[in-house]
Formats: structure tokens, C-alpha cells, sequence
């Protein structure tokens, strides 16, 4: 065994020995400082380590919960399915990936959308699941946001978006990337008729769907360290053939850059999200 | 000309006519019957080659490095065409080329993608790949087109768009998200030709128009076939997998209800005659321009734009 085989050995060891055997779901630790945190004590806490404040990446239920009035969630458009037109198979057939994503999350696809009351106001809301195939958007997702869109283009009620998604769906083919037009021709009907869009930008936002409907808000939002990229860190890396520099593409880089208004911790963001919509809004003066 | 793996044998044969030729020229043996042999063997050859290609062959054909250029053909289709250049921000980007002209009688602007035909012009051209400048200069000449009731053609030509350091920080994301919405808002009528390589979202930003067309040999698609084949098999080489499943070709992108219509090429394809290809994109141009200086209500453009595009996608309910 050479000298750098046992610094590789000694190197894993010392990983995996990181692990910790952790009994049942009362614990989790933090992808940020590693700290040991009793769940009940995480979710009180909205799911940011009270330590090092790292945002964990939370599903659309959980949203609801932390920043809406509890119970308000009218859901709109869940019965619509994702469709495997291409018989796309790679290593699995897309139907078979659709049916397993289903089963794991009892949803049909990864955006819920809907209305919802945010301190008594009534608004449009859509959220993105990035445990449903990696939050891709395929024609399901862009359908969703688009009438969602149209319901504020009708209602006049703001619309907000948390997105969380790694792009388009590949599975449906150049559909997929049409997608992101259908949404943001319908965020220019909103503009005309003055309902404000509020995007908050979730961890992590990429590709197909950055470049649509994410960087489009009126006010664009996102939490502490989200990643928010075009292109992801490991394509960008491939094509300079380099290191990225630390913090690249996160949300502070992206606050520095202007393309955010603002990095919200997630225990200001009920606030501010009401704040914001009650300010921008010319329909809705009564609540 | 650099010859693609499945036309060596096509190629062959063009050489041993030009020997031929060359030796006829050079003695006083008469070699014309066998040259117009061969050369009726060559036209065979490359129809029975052409009429069968796999997907995987046409993206080849689509990135051809003699395929013409966007630049070349706004000189071939156009009148007095003028480049104009510039964000206004930060840059001019060559990897987007753009201007006015006239298209017959037809004041027209136009906007494309640019590639090279060799290295240092691919360079220089960052290979067709754009940075956010080149979306905002397409941007600012759309709207200045709208202010002077200009009718726009672009020419989609691009792997995608550019993905570095200053792509991302100056805001790809945004630069192209903002073409998509604007774009759907535009009061005159735009007209797209996807002239080779139709690279998702990068070639998305300056394609929502109210009509598609596709070159016979032209590919658009989410995701190259090599991306896609590293992403779901970690392997790029499988991309004749791929370029089959993701269904990119001009056929697929129609029935797909994406495009409205393919635009035949020359045979063997459009790098073998530019003068050919422009006149055929010229003509199905000339009939929209034509069609759409009767519409004098702008909204039905718009609400025509948005129709096609919210029209797209295929889901249960």
C-alpha cells in the first residue's frame, strides 16, 4: 500500500465515520454545521437550524404551514397528470418515473397551485416540489402556473410563486421547454392589468425554469444560500475547467449582482411577503 | 468542405471526378462519358443517403461547419441590409448578429444567431453561443422594431446559450426570461426560421413568434442529445439514443404543433447550396410578411402569438 492510499483510507474513514446512527425521525442534522437537532424543535423553527441558520429545503405543505393562515388553502387544478407522449425511456420509462414519483408523494406532479390568505388577504399562490422528479417542469408544471396566472389575470388577486425545480423535464421533449414560454406569455397579460407577481426564489432554482418565470417577479425574493443559477455549477465547471469561487451562483451573489431584491430568512417572510403585496397592490385595498 | 462520417463515400466519389477532370484537362483523352457517369452514380448515392438519414446524422447535418450563417443569409434574403449592434448596458455580442433591410418591399428586422464557419471565427463568435448582452440587444431591436411597426425575423442557430462566470452574473436566467415575456407582447408580427441548431432555452429567447418554421435538417430541442445522454445515462456517447427519444427533427418538431412548417433544403442539405437554401426560406417568408401587412389590428397579432404558445403541452385531467 502506498503512502497515498493510506491518506485516501485514513481520508474515508474519517467521513464515514461522520455518520451518525441516528434512531427513527426525532433527529436530523444540519446539512449546514453538522449540529444534532431534535425535529420538533426544527420545524418550530421553520426548518432553519437554529445554529447556523441553514435553510433546509421544505415541500409545498410546509410552506403552506409556515407563512400562510392555516387552513385557507383552496387548491385549484390538482387533477391534472403528467402524460408520457413521447414513450421517452432512459434507463427507466417515464411513465414508470411518474408513477413512482406519484406513489412517493401522493401528488400527480411538483407544483400545487391555488388560493390563499396571507394575513386575511386573499392571493394566488403556486409551489414547487423539488422532491417530485427534481421539481422538473414539463407540461403539467407549465399548465399550472399558466392558469394560475390567467386566474390572476381574472381575479386580480397578487400572484406568488415559490419555485424549487432543476429545470425542464427532458422526459417531455421540446413541450417541456415551451413551457417556458406558455408562463411567462402569460406573466405579460398580468403586467397589463397591474396584478403584482411576486417570485420567491427557492433552493434550488435552475435552467428551463430560472429562465422563465422565476426571474420575472415584480419582486423577485429567496432565502438565505439558495442556489440560483442558469447553468449549474458542475456545467459551468466543465466548460471553464475550473473551480467555481465559494458563494458563486447563491443567493447573496445573486443580491450583489441584482438580480434579487432581497435575501428574506424564512421567519420574516410571512411579513414581508405580506408587506410587500399590500404595498404594490392597486386592487386591492380592502382585504 | 469537412465531410460527415456518413457522406466518406459520397465524398469519394466527388474526388474521382475532379481527378478526372483534371486529367482530361491536362491530356486529350476524352473522359466525359465516364465523368457523367460517375457524377449519375454521385446523385444516386446522395439521394439514397439523404432519404434515410437517423436523427443522429441530422444533427450533424445541423451543426455542418459550412451550413450558412445567419449573417450570410440576412445578405442573400435582404436588400440594403444594415448590422446594427449593441446592449447599451455592457456590449455588442457576436454570437447574435441583428439589423434592418428590406425584404422586397418589406421593411424588415431581423435578428439571428451567429456561428463561424472556422475556428477563429467560432471563436470570435463564441460559437453561436450567446451571453445576456446579446438577449438585451435583441431585446432593445424588437422593441425598436415595434416602435417603427416592423415586422421581425429571426434565425435560431445556437447549442444554447452561453453557460460561464459572466454569462451568470450578469443574468442569463433573467436576460432570456425577459425576451420570452416581452416577446409575447410584441405588437408586430415575428417570424422564426430555426436554421440549424435550435439549442434550448438559448434559442428559445429570440423564438416566440407567431409562426415556426423549421429547415429540413434543422434539430431543436431542451437539451442537446449529448447533454441529455450524459444527464440520464452519465455516458454522451449514447447520444444516437437520445437524438431518437427526445425527438428533435423537423418532422417531430411539427407533429409536435412547436413549428408550423419544415422548409425544404437543397439536396444534401443546405452547406451544399446557401443561394438555394436563402431563396427557399425567402419565399415562405415573403407570403407571411405578405399575408400579415393585411392585419392591420394589433391585438389579433398578439392574441395570435399567445394562442400558439398556450396551446403547448400534452397532460391528463
Amino acid at each position: 500500500m502506498s503512502i497515498v492510499d493510506w491518506f485516501a483510507k485514513k481520508e474515508k474513514r474519517r467521513h464515514s465515520s461522520k455518520k451518525l446512527n441516528i434512531p427513527g425521525d426525532l433527529w436530523v442534522k444540519c446539512l449546514g454545521c453538522t449540529e444534532v437537532l431534535f425535529l420538533k424543535d426544527l420545524e418550530a423553527n421553520l426548518k432553519v437550524c437554529p445554529r447556523c441558520n441553514y435553510h433546509f429545503r421544505v415541500s409545498p405543505e410546509e410552506r403552506l404551514k409556515f407563512l400562510f393562515d392555516p387552513d385557507s388553502f383552496e387548491e385549484t387544478n390538482a387533477g391534472i397528470g403528467p402524460v408520457d407522449f413521447l414513450t421517452f425511456t432512459d434507463t427507466e420509462a417515464y411513465a414508470d418515473r411518474i408513477k413512482r414519483a406519484q406513489k412517493k408523494s401522493g401528488v400527480k406532479d411538483a407544483v400545487r397551485t391555488g388560493r390563499v390568505l396571507l394575513k386575511g388577504k386573499s392571493v394566488n399562490v403556486a409551489i414547487m416540489d423539488f422532491g417530485f422528479m427534481g421539481g422538473s417542469m414539463g407540461s403539467v408544471v407549465g399548465e399550472k402556473i399558466t392558469r394560475l396566472i390567467e386566474a390572476g389575470v381574472e381575479n386580480k388577486h397578487p400572484v406568488i410563486i415559490f419555485t424549487a425545480s432543476g429545470g425542464a423535464r427532458m422526459q417531455e421533449g421540446i413541450l417541456s421547454l415551451m413551457q417556458m414560454a406558455k408562463t411567462s406569455a402569460a406573466l405579460n397579460r398580468l403586467a397589463e392589468v397591474s396584478v403584482p407577481y411576486i417570485s420567491v426564489v427557492c433552493d434550488p432554482t435552475t435552467g428551463g425554469t430560472s429562465a422563465s418565470f422565476a426571474m420575472l417577479g415584480d419582486v423577485n425574493l429567496t432565502e438565505p444560500g439558495t442556489l440560483i443559477s442558469f447553468a449549474g455549477p458542475r456545467v459551468i465547471e466543465q466548460t471553464i475547467r475550473q473551480k467555481l469561487p465559494k458563494g458563486f451562483q447563491r443567493a447573496e451573489f445573486l443580491l450583489e449582482h441584482g438580480m434579487v431584491d432581497r435575501v428574506v430568512p424564512r421567519n420574516e417572510m410571512r411579513q414581508l411577503l405580506f408587506d410587500v403585496v399590500m404595498l404594490l397592490d392597486p386592487h386591492g385595498a380592502e382585504i | 468542405m469537412k465531410t460527415l462520417a456518413f457522406e466518406t463515400p459520397l465524398q469519394e466519389l466527388y474526388e474521382k471526378i475532379a481527378q478526372l477532370k483534371q486529367l482530361s484537362h491536362e491530356g486529350d483523352v476524352d473522359l466525359s462519358r465516364e465523368i457523367e457517369r460517375i457524377e449519375a452514380r454521385a446523385d444516386t448515392l446522395k439521394k439514397t443517403i439523404y432519404t434515410d438519414l437517423t436523427p443522429a446524422q441530422i444533427v450533424q447535418i445541423s451543426r455542418h461547419p459550412n451550413r450558412p450563417d445567419s449573417s450570410s443569409l440576412f445578405r442573400l434574403i435582404l436588400e440594403n441590409f444594415i448590422e446594427l449592434h449593441g446592449d447599451r448596458a455592457f456590449r455588442d455580442d457576436p454570437s447574435i448578429v441583428a439589423g434592418v433591410g428590406f425584404l422586397k418591399k418589406h421593411r424588415v428586422m431581423v435578428i439571428g444567431h451567429q456561428k463561424g464557419h472556422d475556428t477563429k471565427e467560432n471563436i470570435y463568435r463564441n460559437f453561436g453561443m450567446p451571453h445576456p448582452e446579446g438577449y438585451r440587444k435583441a431585446l432593445r431591436l424588437m422593441k425598436m422594431a415595434e416602435k417603427f411597426s416592423m415586422p421581425i425575423v429571426t434565425f435560431i442557430d445556437t447549442p444554447g446559450a452561453f453557460p460561464g462566470l459572466g454569462a451568470e452574473e450578469r443574468g442569463q436566467a433573467e436576460a432570456i426570461a425577459r425576451n420570452l415575456r416581452e416577446m409575447a407582447g410584441l405588437t408586430v408580427p415575428v417570424i422564426t426560421v430555426v436554421i440549424g441548431e435550435g439549442g434550448s432555452g438559448g434559442a428559445l429567447g429570440i423564438g416566440v413568434s407567431n409562426k415556426v418554421y423549421m429547415m429540413e435538417y434543422a434539430v431543436y430541442s431542451v437539451i442537446s442529445p449529448e447533454g441529455c445522454a450524459s444527464i440520464l445515462f452519465h455516458d454522451a456517447a449514447k447520444s444516437d439514443i437520445t437524438s431518437k427519444s427526445l425527438k428533435i427533427t423537423a418532422p417531430d418538431i411539427v407533429a409536435l404543433g412547436v413549428a408550423d412548417d419544415v422548409i425544404k433544403e437543397p439536396m444534401g442539405g443546405a452547406h451544399y447550396d446557401w443561394e438555394a437554401a436563402a431563396a427557399s426560406i425567402k419565399k415562405v417568408v415573403l407570403k407571411d410578411l405578405n399575408a400579415y401587412k393585411k392585419i392591420t389590428n394589433v391585438k389579433k397579432i398578439q392574441e395570435e402569438r399567445y394562442l400558439k404558445f398556450r396551446k403547448m403541452g400534452q397532460f391528463s385531467e
